[in-house]
């Protein structure tokens, strides 16, 4: 089958309470049988946050293809088309293969000595004159979970700086903070099993088809199946979810809290409440009443552009249903009013008792594959272990963990968030950025600014990754990586599922992993422990999880039963894994044992309309039990609309044959072809209306720049555009910048974000939109 | 009864902490969000202005008023731009928090429920404000001060 232009291949259906039936999915290169493979590495997809498990085939020591790991718990066999066949960037020609550094305005090929003493002479240099508020380190969802930790006790302990977070915080950052609202802390409650029993499943901006292929091929399984469960879609665009939905609710941008409330409004009006479980498991049921109580159905339908029936509707299906399973994305995510309306999802399963049973689960996707670990080491804007940087006592035993003092870790406010370290950065405070497996030039809101913050002179810019990116090209030192099969290492999926990746290869010419890198730094800055004993005190991926292991000890993210040889053995497991626990732990919450008591909980909890953080003092009296919390924000219109100059909605997201800035995907020769150029959906009525036919070029323009792109006609929302944000520059004669012929999506982007999480507002923005003239 | 007075020095508090608002989001067009949530809160200010109108008339009170010039006080050192201001809005807030805490006694003395209702609902948008001014000015501080 050409799973390029079958993505999800065939149906293998299945009933309620079934067995997801095995299907093994391979794809060798031209002329490779399987007899030929010299040997099979186990590992898992870094393509997406599915974490398909995969086998990869080595012959005479190059990557020759994948095979789905048949006994995996997540994909049974199965991979999606760019699990099929985006391993051959590894072996792409263009790989970085040795440092470079900037001469003379030039980068030039050096030695590793020569980059790594430029990068710590400079770090040194500036934290002897202006200290470690001038470092900033910008990170990936795309490393192992040895190399975020590496790094999180290198800048938090080592260096003692607040700036450091990931490039999660654009894809996932909601989704970490709604669970911390509601629950107390991260952890996805739910598990992928949970579509076997389900009865109804709801995606909230979440086009799983193309985010996660294998996830909606489970679901594709049970909806053509017996005992089929109902489908509900919130989605702007038609999307293949929608296309399966018994119920699509294409709602206008930037409106989802109107609608989640009147969810919640019509929950309660119907009197569709587990009320012996919210009055044992919940405290502010009645705040929430209050906030929704003139939500009504009507009310939404006019902001949202819906009809009141279509939302009852709706209601009914999340209301009467006897198994509930929701997911959340980037429709949500990054959107207006994000963590407000992911806590109302937390809230409906929390309102209706659909938590820690099969069939009733409850994830907010990640949206990177190694992002859950970006997440729990720390690595982005949380303490190491899911730690709260408010409570002094996880800060005292973090510092004993690291035997540092408790002092040398910044915890007087929330770490940095992504977007303020480049404002810092645009304003010269931060005058050295580190940049790991990500390529903001691309991927940030607001390209030109984010070009000309790295264009700063007064900033230091290092760029780790493996291939001359976009951002690369602003660097002032490029350290080549390793990457997937070239490194030993672990991480972990959206359903806590924790893998072993195996070295299949070598990586090419003198690049190095990550974990290596960061080590090669912390040694070279002499930084210690209070013992003088060197801070970072493991040399190989397995003392690093075995350090991992004591700092997430006690933790929600417990791995202390977990080793690489159980990995080796049994492949996956999901956390909380402990030696009382050594199978792992397939739901959370199946005791109502949420993390909300103020002495574990990773956080107080932020107003969801400010960001402000609750006080200790004040969360303790709203929560002194450790329930979980309904959360809830009234409904505010996003802070820029369409107007007469600009009167359509902008949504940026992804395909499914592309990840992120296609810096793999887009070396892939099948899944390059598939998608080879970006464009623009409109609806009919809209083309029509602008007399633009399919294949048209169009300039799309917003107050921040303009795309020229060609036309896609699609079923839409009137009113709204689609642009895929996979594409730059880099395969372009431009190099990394537009020079007179914009395609990135983020060109358009405006500059703000969720409150909250702090997630940028990929999906509202108005934009104009006009056919070029040939 | 000077329940009137009272309704007539929130309103004037508010519409000063609002158009402190939109000063401050004039002036910080490259801090995001300071420049959209300043809108945002400014709205709600305004809108508490307006829930206070039905009230007014029962006692001859006025809640609209001229349009308060908005000013900023310049701080010596223009980097600390953003904490100065940070701290006027505090105030502003603190003031216009204090306006209503004694507007909301006077209610109780009064034993005016509706007007209760109200107020303790506006108070308690305006006390989000005013926790939003330390949260914000507690992050930037760091930066602003060792940089």
């Amino acid at each position: 089958m050409d799973r390029i232009r079958n993505p999800w291949g065939e149906r293998t259906p299945y009933p309620r309470d079934g067995e997801w039936p095995t299907r093994v999915d391979l794809h060798l290169a031209g002329g490779i049988e399987p007899g030929d493979v010299d040997d099979w590495f186990i590992s898992a997809s870094i393509l997406h946050s599915n974490g398909d498990e995969i086998d990869i085939a080595v012959k005479d020591g190059r990557i020759v293809g994948v095979r789905g790991d048949e006994h995996s718990r997540v994909n049974h066999g199965r991979l999606g088309p760019k699990d099929l066949y985006g391993w051959q960037a590894n072996n792409s020609p263009d790989r970085l293969t040795r440092p470079l550094v900037r001469e003379n305005g030039e980068l030039r090929e050096t030695d590793w000595d020569t980059a790594m003493e430029r990068v710590a002479a400079r770090s040194k240099e500036l934290l002897a004159d202006q200290g470690p508020g001038s470092h900033g380190f910008y990170t990936s969802g795309q490393l192992f979970l040895e190399e975020y930790y590496t790094l999180a006790v290198m800048v938090r302990a080592g260096i003692g700086t607040n700036h450091l977070d990931g490039n999660t915080r654009l894809c996932t950052a909601t989704a970490g903070e709604a669970l911390k609202e509601s629950f107390g802390a991260d952890g996805q409650p739910g598990s992928y099993t949970d579509i076997d029993h389900t009865d109804a499943i709801c995606c909230y901006g979440h086009n799983v088809a193309e985010t996660q292929a294998v996830l909606w091929m489970r679901m594709l399984d049970r909806l053509h199946g017996p005992d089929r469960p109902r489908l509900l879609a919130v989605d702007p665009r038609e999307t293949p979810v929608a296309k399966e939905a018994d119920i699509h609710l294409a709602l206008e941008n930037g409106t989802n809290l109107a609608l989640m409330n009147a969810l919640v409004h019509q929950l309660i009006a119907r009197d569709w409440i587990d009320h012996d479980y919210v009055e044992a498991n919940t405290v502010g049921f009645e705040e929430l009443e209050k906030k929704v109580k003139d939500c009504t159905p009507a009310w939404a339908a006019d902001i949202c552009g819906l009809e009141a029936r279509d939302i009852e509707a709706a209601a009914e299906l999340i209301g009467t249903t006897e198994r509930l399973f929701s997911t959340v994305l980037q429709g949500f995510y990054q959107s207006h009013a994000a963590t407000a309306a992911a806590c109302q999802v937390n809230n409906i399963h929390l309102v209706r008792g659909m938590l820690g049973r099969p069939g009733c689960g409850l994830l907010q996707m990640n949206g990177q594959p190694t992002a859950q670990n970006t997440r729990e080491t720390g690595a982005n804007g949380d303490l190491s272990g899911f730690r709260n940087w408010a409570n002094d006592a996880h800060v005292e035993e973090l510092a004993r963990i690291w035997n540092v003092e408790p002092a040398q870790i910044p915890h007087y406010g929330p770490p940095t968030h992504a977007m303020q370290i480049f404002r810092y950065c645009e304003q010269g405070s931060i005058a050295f950025l580190w940049i790991s497996a990500t390529n903001p030039a691309v991927s940030l809101p607001e390209l030109h600014r984010i070009r000309d913050v790295l264009a700063r002179e007064e900033l230091f810019v290092v760029v780790q990754d493996l291939f001359l990116t976009e951002t690369a090209q602003f660097a002032d030192v490029v350290l080549p990586a390793a990457t997937w099969a070239e490194k030993l290492g672990t991480f972990t999926n959206a359903d806590r599922t924790v893998h072993l990746s195996e070295k299949a290869v070598d990586p090419p010419g003198e690049a190095r992993p990550d974990m290596d890198i960061f080590r090669d730094y912390a040694e070279r800055m002499g930084f210690t422990d209070r013992d003088g004993a060197p801070l970072i005190k493991w040399q190989t991926p397995e003392e690093a999880f075995e350090a991992w292991k004591e700092c997430s000890r006690g933790r929600p993210c417990d791995y202390t039963g977990i080793t690489y040889e159980r990995l080796r053995q049994k492949h996956d497991i999901q956390w909380p894994c402990t030696h009382g626990r050594p199978d792992g732990t397939e739901r959370l919450y199946t005791d109502t044992d949420f993390w909300a008591d103020a002495d574990r909980a990773e956080t107080y909890g932020r107003d969801l309309l400010t960001g402000a953080p609750l006080e200790p003092a004040d969360y303790k009296a709203l929560n002194p039990d450790g329930k979980a919390v309904l959360k809830g924000a009234e409904y505010m219109p996003p802070h820029e609309r369409p107007d007469d100059e600009r009167p359509f909605h902008l949504g940026t997201g992804r395909v499914v044959y592309h990840f992120h800035t296609r810096t793999k995907t887009g070396r892939a020769p099948e899944l390059q072809a598939a998608a080879p150029e970006p464009w623009v959906e409109l609806s009919h009525a809209d083309a029509d209306r602008l007399g633009i036919a399919e294949g048209d070029l169009v300039e799309v323009g917003s107050a921040r720049g303009s795309v020229r792109v060609p036309a896609r006609i699609t079923d839409i929302r009137e009113g709204a555009v689609f642009i895929p944000f996979h594409y730059g520059y880099w395969d372009t004669d431009n190099g990394h910048e537009p020079n007179g012929a914009p395609r990135a999506a983020n060109e358009l982007t405006i500059t703000d974000w969720d409150p909250a999480s702090k997630q940028p507002l990929f999906k509202v923005g108005a934009v104009s939109v006009a056919k070029v003239d040939a | 009864m000077k329940l009137g007075a009272a309704i007539g020095q929130v309103a004037k508090a508010e519409r000063e902490l609002a158009a402190g608002l939109l000063a401050a989001r004039e002036r910080h067009p490259d801090d995001q969000d300071v420049f959209h949530l300043t809108k945002t809160l400014a709205e709600k200010e305004r809108a508490h202005i307006g829930a206070l109108a039905p009230h007014a008339s029962r006692y001859d009170a006025k809640v609209d008023g001229g349009e308060p010039g908005a000013s900023l006080p310049e701080p010596e050192d223009p980097s600390l731009q953003l904490l100065s201001d940070l701290r006027h809005l505090h105030l502003l807030a603190a003031g216009a928090s204090l306006d209503w805490v004694a507007l909301a006694q006077g209610a109780q003395a009064a034993k005016d429920t509706e007007l209760l209702a109200t107020v303790s609902e506006c108070h308690d948008e305006t006390l989000r404000t005013l926790k939003w001014t330390t949260y914000r000015l507690k992050e930037a501080a760091p930066q602003a001060l060792t940089s």
